[in-house]
Order: structure tokens, then sequence, then C-alpha cells
């Protein structure tokens, strides 16, 4: 057990045994970036509307030992084809066997994978610890986490499970990083999904790299379900190739505080990707939404959609970037994001935002705020539906046109009830308070 | 069934309904026909509990229930249903979940065994026969993207599979082609029996060609004019509305 920030703002690097000399020096560079580059605080634009001086007041511990009380369980079951569970920064649970057992299929925690070909071409080029303070803290501070690797040409059928857990109290509040890198070879085709819970209080702080080859089809799903005490801050960061198809979607339940960087540059012609999120948040919950589709090359189309259901006192934020390159003609581009608020208190801020470098592009974007709409309340009213149920109906039909769209049959049942599990809290705490 | 007394309402402060009193047996069916502006959309969202109107005297009494005491959904559950003049789009809430879970919290409220999933769809294929609905329609979201007439067809639609006591249909007949008013006029027929009761709210008289009336009732700003039998609506459509408020002006 050691205290992570000795001064709360300076690190030293984490090791790992096996270490190529490479990685050696990533996390050198790393470490001395964040501790020039210190926290993030309001004053920085990227982080203006989430202050992390909750976070950083709190004297975090690494502790890899299972927390206290039940034993963490997948809600996916034995339905994925491989599933590596890690609990409070280390790997928990290999199911993986079968899945290696495919000569195109490579699962396996991160820190075995470090020799690997495709491990040193792609490790650490994307995710950007230059520029970002907590990007370079998981790149020096990492110790375990998933390296996915799928030959050109296979198609994975069904999906690969990554589960985190994390446990913590007021006493011994734990720190977890977690590095994760996912390789999709030419023409190949993978869903993953990763999930996030956890007990008490704790801080999840991670990265997946994912490298789209050429025509590589990838879905990834990032599920966050951690308990109303924790936090999370996290790094999506998807390279993509000539015609890879992205998808990537991120479902926030759950947290106390969060902050959800996806970012995606579309680097090989006729690329697209879907980036989608859904927020649904009530209590004090406050959850950052930070993205950045990079438009490099020419005829790349993407689509990000996200949408915040906030409740009470919550608060979340969209802020959205579309960059398109001056070299990325015919780009075809559409930002939306939607909000739903059911509280007078609840806050929301969007800031979508496009900035385009050449002049043959199709863009465009739009935000809206919204309430629930009285007419169709009144209208499941006056055919028998109580009052509670019919908001929500509402409240889950306007997460459905994200969660319908889910392909695999129990990701999306896991996002129903997910989402399900979150409505009736609300519902009871109405009526406590009438 | 129904006996609303003296009934004063109306929306935003703003009083629309200035005394009307109306008495609706069990087994018959009633239209109430009037000018715009008389009240008569004001009347159907009273009966059916839509929180922006308010009633601020009079009584209305449901089977010996004060109607006006219930919340919308109660007074569904209890068997009154309201046809909308202008049904709602709810994209997002599937067509068949929606009515499903309707139905069942009506029956469940009447003590009736909660319907499954294959014994909903039965009931609701018969339904949509009657009104010539296709079974496409209902994998869709409740009216999104549904034509004028489809919307309506809908309405009467929920109606056959809820089967109310006291169905009200709000101008269902607006906007609607003869074809459409023929469906509209059969799905109600198809409820009229001596245990339902219907109130018919229109602006015009072709409806009740289709749809005879036992009742017809003239509403002119706010209250029940004249009364008579079906033969009124067709006088009504002869000599517009003018007579009757040159009328009730010279009563007064």
């Amino acid at each position: 057990m050691t205290s992570v920030l000795e001064d709360r703002s300076t690190i030293a690097p984490v090791h790992i045994d096996g270490e190529p000399e490479r990685v050696r020096r990533i996390r050198e560079q790393a470490a001395e970036r964040f501790n020039t580059l210190g926290w993030p605080t309001t004053r920085s634009e990227d982080w203006k509307y989430t202050s992390l001086t909750s976070l950083t007041n709190i004297d975090w511990k690494s502790d890899q030992r299972q927390p206290d009380g039940e034993d963490p369980a997948s809600p996916f079951g034995d339905q994925p084809v491989a599933e590596l569970m890690f609990v409070n920064g280390a790997l928990h649970a290999n199911r993986s066997a079968l899945a290696n057992e495919h000569p195109g299929i490579r699962v396996m925690p991160i820190g075995e994978a470090m020799d690997l070909e495709s491990f040193q071409q792609h490790f650490a080029r994307y995710a950007d610890y230059e520029k970002h303070a907590l990007a370079a803290l998981n790149t020096a501070m990492w110790q375990d986490g998933a390296y996915i690797e799928i030959a050109p040409g296979t198609q994975v059928e069904g999906f690969i499970h990554l589960l985190y857990f994390g446990g913590g109290t007021a006493e011994h509040p734990v720190i977890s990083h977690y590095r994760n890198l996912i390789v999709a070879g030419r023409g190949s085709q993978i869903t993953v999904v990763e999930s996030f819970y956890g007990r008490g209080i704790y801080f999840t702080n991670t990265v997946t790299e994912i490298v789209a080859g050429d025509g590589a089809v990838i879905d990834h799903y990032k599920f966050e379900d951690e308990s109303l005490d924790a936090f999370h801050i996290g790094t999506v960061q998807i390279h993509q190739e000539r015609s890879s198809s992205v998808t990537s979607r991120t479902i926030a339940t759950g947290g106390g505080l969060v902050r959800n960087v996806i970012n995606a540059a579309l680097t090989g012609e006729g690329a697209s990707l879907s980036m989608e999120g859904l927020f649904v948040l009530s209590g004090k919950q406050h959850v950052d939404n930070h993205t950045v589709i990079d438009h490099v090359a020419p005829h790349c189309d993407s689509v990000e959609l996200f949408k915040g259901i906030l409740d009470e006192n919550a608060r979340g934020i969209f802020d959205g970037r579309i960059i398109v390159e001056p070299d990325a003609v015919k780009t075809n581009s559409r930002q939306t994001n939607k909000n739903l608020l059911l509280s007078e208190t609840a806050i929301i801020d969007s800031k979508p935002s496009l900035e385009i470098h050449n002049d043959d592009v199709k863009c465009n974007h739009g935000s809206t705020i919204g309430q629930l709409d009285e007419e169709a309340l009144f209208y499941l009213r006056a055919r028998g539906i109580g009052a509670e149920e019919a908001r929500n109906l509402l409240v889950y039909a306007f997460a459905s046109e994200i969660v319908e769209r889910m392909k695999v049959d129990a990701v999306r049942e896991n996002a129903g009830r997910a989402l399900f599990a979150r409505m009736p809290k609300r519902m009871e705490r109405r009526s406590e308070s009438r | 069934m129904l006996e609303i007394n003296n009934l004063h309402a109306g929306i935003d402060g703003k009083e629309i309904l200035k005394g009307l009193t109306l008495k609706i047996g069990t087994g018959e069916v009633h239209a109430i026909m009037g000018p715009n502006g008389s009240g008569k959309s004001t009347l159907a969202n009273v009966l059916a509990g839509r929180p922006k109107y308010q009633a601020t005297s009079g009584t209305v009494t449901y089977q010996g229930k004060d109607l006006l005491a219930l919340p919308a959904e109660e007074r569904a559950r209890e068997g009154v249903f309201l046809a909308m003049q202008y049904p709602v789009e709810i994209p997002g809430v599937n067509n068949i979940y929606f009515l499903k879970a309707a139905l069942n919290a009506v029956r469940k409220h009447q003590g009736l065994e909660e319907l499954d999933a294959m014994e909903f769809l039965q009931l609701a294929r018969e339904k949509m026969k009657l009104v010539e609905l296709d079974e496409a329609f209902m994998s869709r979201s409740v009216n999104e993207g549904f034509s004028g007439g489809e919307k309506k067809r809908n309405e009467i639609f929920q109606m056959a599979v809820l089967d109310p006591k006291l169905a009200i249909l709000d101008e269902t007949d607006s906007g609607l082609d003869i074809d459409a008013l023929r469906i509209v006029a059969q799905g109600v027929n198809a409820l009229r029996s001596e245990k339902h009761s219907v109130l018919v709210i229109t602006h015009y008289q072709r409806l009740l060609k289709y749809l005879v009336p036992d009742f017809v009732h003239v509403l002119a700003d706010g209250r029940i004019v004249k009364s008579g039998g079906k033969e009124l609506a067709e006088e009504l459509e002869q000599k517009g509305y003018e007579w009757i408020e040159e009328e009730v002006a010279a009563a007064r």
C-alpha cells in the first residue's frame, strides 16, 4: 500500500516487471509532464466547468486488494467471448483462454503484451500526455489493463468484456489507473464493452487507445455505473485508418464526479465514426463530457449524438469540438447534443463547436435543452398510466434513441437495466418529498 | 352514467364554461355541437382531467363519484376515455408497449386479471381490423409520423382496446376524409351497447350521419342552449349556428 501522490501534486512513475525500455521512457516523460502541468484547474478553458478540488483534497492510496463486501460480478454472465475483470487496479479474473485459441484473437492483460510488435507500434501514440495532465498521470502510473488485438480479416462474433471494479472508504480511498490498447487489423471486426462498477470512495483513471486499421469495424461501449461517491476520469482515444468504421458509446449512469474525454482522429480516407453518449444523472452527480473529432483525411463521415437526462441538483456538461483539417475535403459531419432537465435545479452546459479549415464540407451542429413534454405526459395518463410511470416512460423514451441502437442484445438490455435502476430511486425520493 | 351540474370551468383564469348542465344516461349517445369558441374542447378536457383546465364551480358526477376530484389516470381507470382532437406524437414510446401498459393499468384497477403479451396481441389484432389499421403501426412509436387520419384511427383503436364506459370524442371528425370518417364511426358504433355511453363533440354534422346520436345539444358561450333529437343536428347543418345565437340573445 503506497500513497500515490506524496504531496498530491508530484508523482514518480510506476514500473512493472519486464517493462521494455520504450515504456520506461514514456512513463518517465509522462510523469515529468504531469509534474509540470499539475492538476487542471477551472482557469483552463478545457476544465472551466469542472473543479477537481474535491478530488485533489483526498489522499489517494493505491491498494490492489479486493474491497470488503460482496464479490464483484459481471452483468453479462458467460455471454462475452472473453472477459477480463480488474479490481482496484489489478487483474482479478481472466476468462480469455477459449477466445485466445483462435489464431486471430489476442486478449490479455496489457503487462503480458509489451513485447508484441503491435503493442510497440501503437502504445501511447494517440492519447496525448504532452497536453493532458490526466492522460499523463495515467501513462506514468498504470499498473494493469487490457490488450486486445484482432488479426487482419478476423471477425469476432459476440463481444469482449472488460470489467473494472473499485472500492474504498473515506479512511481508505483507493486510486486505480487502467491502461488499455485495442488494435483491430485490416478488415477485422470486434465489439468491446468496458464497464465500471464499485463501492464507496475510489478514483478510477483510465485510458483506452483504439486503433482501427484499414476497413476495420469496431464497436466500443463504455458503461460507467460507478458508486455515487466515486471519481472517474476516462479517456477514449480513437485512431481511424482508411475506410474503417467505429462506433463509440459512452453511457454514464453512476459516479459522483465523472470526466469523459472521447477523442477520435479520422486519418484515412473514407473512415466513418459514430460517437454517442448518454448521461443520466441525479443527486449531486457531475458528469463532464469532452469530445474532439478530428477530420484529418478527406471523404470521412462523423455523426455525434450526446443526450443528457438531469434531475435534482445534477450537473452535466457537453463540450464537443469537431475539427476539419485543411486537407479533409468532402467531410460530412453532424454534431448534436440534446438534454432533458427534470428539475429546476439541474444544470447543463452545452458547448458544441465546429472548427472548419476548408470550404468543401457539409457540417452542422446543434443543441437543445428541454423539459418533459406536458402534452405527452397527459396523453399517457389519460389512458390510465400513473403519473410516475408516465414520467419514467418518457424519460426512457428520450434515452431510447441511444439505447435501441445498441446492436448486441445483452448490451442493450444491460443499458436498459442500468437506466431503469436509476429511475425508481428518483420516484421514491419524489414521493418522500411530498 | 354522467351528470354535469352548473359547471363553470376555464383555462388560465379565463372562464369558458359558464354553467353547463348535462345528463348522459347509460347506453346513450349524445352529441354536443357548437360554433368555435363555444367551449366544446374545454368540456372534453375538463372531463378528462387535463391539468391546465380548472373547474371553478359546479359538479360532475360519474357513476356516483366526484369525477373532478380524480387525477386523469384514475378517471381513465374508472372507464372514461377521451379521443383527443390533437393526439400527441411520443417518439421512443412503442405503441404496443404503451397500450398494453394502459390496458393492464385499467384492468388491474377494475379487479380484472392483467393480460399477458399473447393475450394482448390477440385482442389488439382483432381491434385493429375494426379500424382498418395496419399491424405495422403497432411497432412504431405512439403517433410518430402518423398522418392526421391515422392518428384519429389510432385514438379509436385505443378506445376499442380499453373498452371504456364513457367515451368522449373531441372533434374526432376534424380533418378526416370520407373513408376515415366511416372507419371512425364504425369503431364507435362497435362500442355502442346498453352499457356504454358516448359523448361526441363536433362542429359539423357529417360524422353524425354514420354515428347517429340519441340526443343532440347545442353549446354556445359555455352553456347548453338547446337540446333535441338527431334532427337538431340536421337543422344546424342547414341553418348554421347563427339562428341559435340569435334565439339565445333574444331570450336574455
